[in-house]
């Protein structure tokens, strides 16, 4: 897909082009690709082309269909779409489609949006490569060998790839932004409430957040401003009007204060990022900016934290899938063993030692020294970000601390697969907004992404620096 | 102009205060001193009895390979142990979570027959289970 989700969306409005050519298109482009990258559990063309027909007739009656008019995008396969199969990635879900749309989905239909499909993900959310997705792994549209990053690598993927100009993930450590930085695509994990969470399958609740991919910033800009706001049916939405982004889009940084965080630029971080981080900084100085190191100290301990917070979190919530009310049952002689059966077919590897990690940190005997820990190490690191707020507008860090790698190379220990989210974990359990910015290659020519954290609703600050970025890089990659 | 991080996009939300942590977690986390180091080496026991919690069937080997697993992952988390939390509130949450109210007044909600075509087994308008007393698997 050559078209920006604003030069579709102007296009379908002004009547130039048709939503059905341009779904046509998308289709087309999925038909020729999807079967090296798998990164769609489902695609729903025959739905898509209703939609996109009936965006059409809008049109030609007179009515705008909305800022998204006739752009196909698509969704992450853990938020909620009526009557169409939801898996989050799992066998446990199998055959599940929900009785309701999540708020995002709905939003976006509203706008004038052509979902074409469920894209791949870790089972859960629960990963950083998708390969711990029950249907088998996405691949890296830039390198078919490399994996697309997680746990939103099949949304990541899709924009990637060209087959839809928008697509929408889940970010709880790193979900978005990791994969977009992996596949050289814009990726936004928003504030924590800017977006409601109604229909997204919970993992996570204190630290899950839906977001943006897009090809370009604008693009991102729009599609956020479509999705945040107030929601009744989340009782963690912010009860605000969304600050417009678009506009400021062009203000530039000229006079911002940026911090490099100190503690991301260190041991485990590959020099080729780390000098693609150093190039941003510059483009920032170049622009107008002041860039001074910063250091967060508590942020070293996020992975820490986020890794008895999560699982504690996701050990409640995935309480849920006990075979009596949708999804997977394995039957048994008896309810109690019916469960287990169920559980023990259901949930793969990673979500089992989750589950089993979060249970135990919230055991009897356990609960304050880890539990209770980790959420005291949450308040530092709030702390430290809000100190370091205090001197800087906006901070700088990698997105990941290498660039894509190989399938298999992280799967046999889990801990160096959680060493991926180390840059962004400390964002989610601040409850901020980070996004990653494609910022050039890495040595072996695949993409780096830079992230641009800001403080509690601080978009409008961290999309004009992220714009900055795009145009010192020039076209998207 | 609201590019500045602090100029109030989010006037009315009161900023978050110990207070209001401590409220939160009242209860919860109530009078949770803070023990110096951590627990003992995770043991294959624990796993067994977490797993039992969770309603999970784990076969030997996949205990072995789990208790390792999560050992590492627990020895990784004590490096928190080296941090002076003493008189840190918990965080359980980015922002203070209140109650929210609405009016009362009837909504429509899902529908009864979608909810139950979507159960494994559902009869007489209730989900179906088998029997609930028995062995404790």
């Amino acid at each position: 897909m050559t078209s920006t989700a604003r030069e579709i969306a102007a296009a379908v409005r002004s009547g130039e082009r048709t939503a059905v050519e341009v779904l046509e298109a998308a289709l087309a482009e999925i038909a020729s690709r999807e079967g090296e990258i798998h990164a769609f559990n489902l695609v729903t063309a025959e739905a898509a082309r209703a939609r996109a027909a009936e965006i059409d007739a809008e049109v030609a009656s007179g009515r705008d269909p909305g800022p998204l008019a006739g752009v196909p995008i698509a969704l992450k396969d853990n938020l909620c779409t009526r009557g169409v199969p939801t898996t989050c990635g799992s066998r446990i879900l199998e055959g599940w489609r929900p009785p309701y749309n999540a708020t995002v989905v709905d939003l976006l239909a509203l706008a004038g949006a052509v979902s074409v499909g469920k894209t791949n993900l870790d089972e859960f959310a629960m990963g950083s490569s998708t390969e711990n997705s029950a249907f088998g792994p996405t691949r890296n549209p830039r390198d078919l060998s490399r994996v697309p990053g997680g746990s939103s690598g099949g949304s990541a993927a899709a924009v990637a790839a060209g087959f839809v100009s928008l697509s929408l993930g889940s970010d709880t450590g790193g979900s978005i932004r990791q994969p977009a930085a992996l596949c050289g695509v814009v990726g936004v994990k928003p504030t924590y409430g800017l977006v409601s969470r109604y229909g997204l399958v919970a993992f996570a609740s204190s630290l899950d957040q839906i977001g943006p991919f897009s090809t370009n910033v604008a693009d991102a800009a729009l599609m956020l401003e479509v999705i945040a706001g107030h929601d009744p049916m989340d009782s963690t939405s912010i009860p605000l009007d969304v600050a417009d982004i678009s506009d400021h889009l062009e203000d530039g940084v000229a006079g911002m204060r940026i911090g490099l965080v100190e503690e991301f630029l260190g041991e485990g971080i590959a020099d080729d990022v780390r000098r693609r981080v150093e190039a941003a900084a510059d483009a920032f100085v170049a622009a107008g900016a002041t860039v001074e190191t910063v250091s967060v100290p508590a942020a070293a301990y996020g992975l820490d934290a986020y890794y008895l917070i999560a699982p504690a979190e996701a050990s409640s919530n995935l309480a849920r899938y006990d075979a009596v009310r949708f999804g997977l049952r394995v039957d048994a002689p008896t309810t109690p063993e019916m469960y287990n059966a169920s559980r023990t077919a259901g949930f793969g590897d990673e979500v089992k030692r989750r589950i089993m990690l979060g249970t135990y940190a919230l055991s009897a005997g356990y609960y304050d020294a880890y539990y209770g820990t980790a959420q005291k190490v949450r308040t530092l690191i709030r702390r430290d970000f809000d100190a370091a707020y205090e001197r800087f507008d906006l901070l700088l860090s990698p997105t990941s601390p290498t660039t894509a790698f190989a399938f298999g190379d992280k799967t046999a220990d889990p801990l160096t697969m959680y060493l991926n989210d180390v840059c962004t974990i400390p964002t989610n359990l601040a409850g901020h907004p980070a996004m990653s910015v494609p910022f050039g290659v890495g040595d072996d020519g695949l993409p780096v992404g830079v992230q641009i954290l800001a403080p509690m609703l601080g978009e409008v600050a961290m999309f004009s620096a992220a714009a900055v970025l795009e145009s010192a890089i020039g076209v998207p990659l | 102009m609201l590019r500045s991080s602090r100029s109030g996009l989010w006037p009315s939300l009161p900023a978050a205060s110990p207070d209001r942590f401590r409220a939160a977690a009242a209860g919860a986390v109530a009078a949770a001193a803070y023990h110096a180091g951590m627990p003992e080496r995770l043991t294959s026991d624990d796993v067994a009895h977490v797993a039992r919690l969770a309603r999970l069937t784990i076969t030997p080997s996949e205990l072995e390979l789990f208790t390792a697993q999560l050992g590492n992952i627990l020895d990784h988390a004590n490096q928190m142990a080296s941090l002076d939390l003493d008189g840190i509130e918990p965080t359980p949450h980015p922002y203070p979570l209140r109650n929210v109210m609405r009016e009362d007044e009837l909504v429509p909600t899902l529908d009864r027959d979608e909810v139950l075509a979507a159960a494994p087994s559902a009869q007489d308008g209730m989900f179906r289970v088998p029997p609930v007393l028995g062995e404790e698997p």
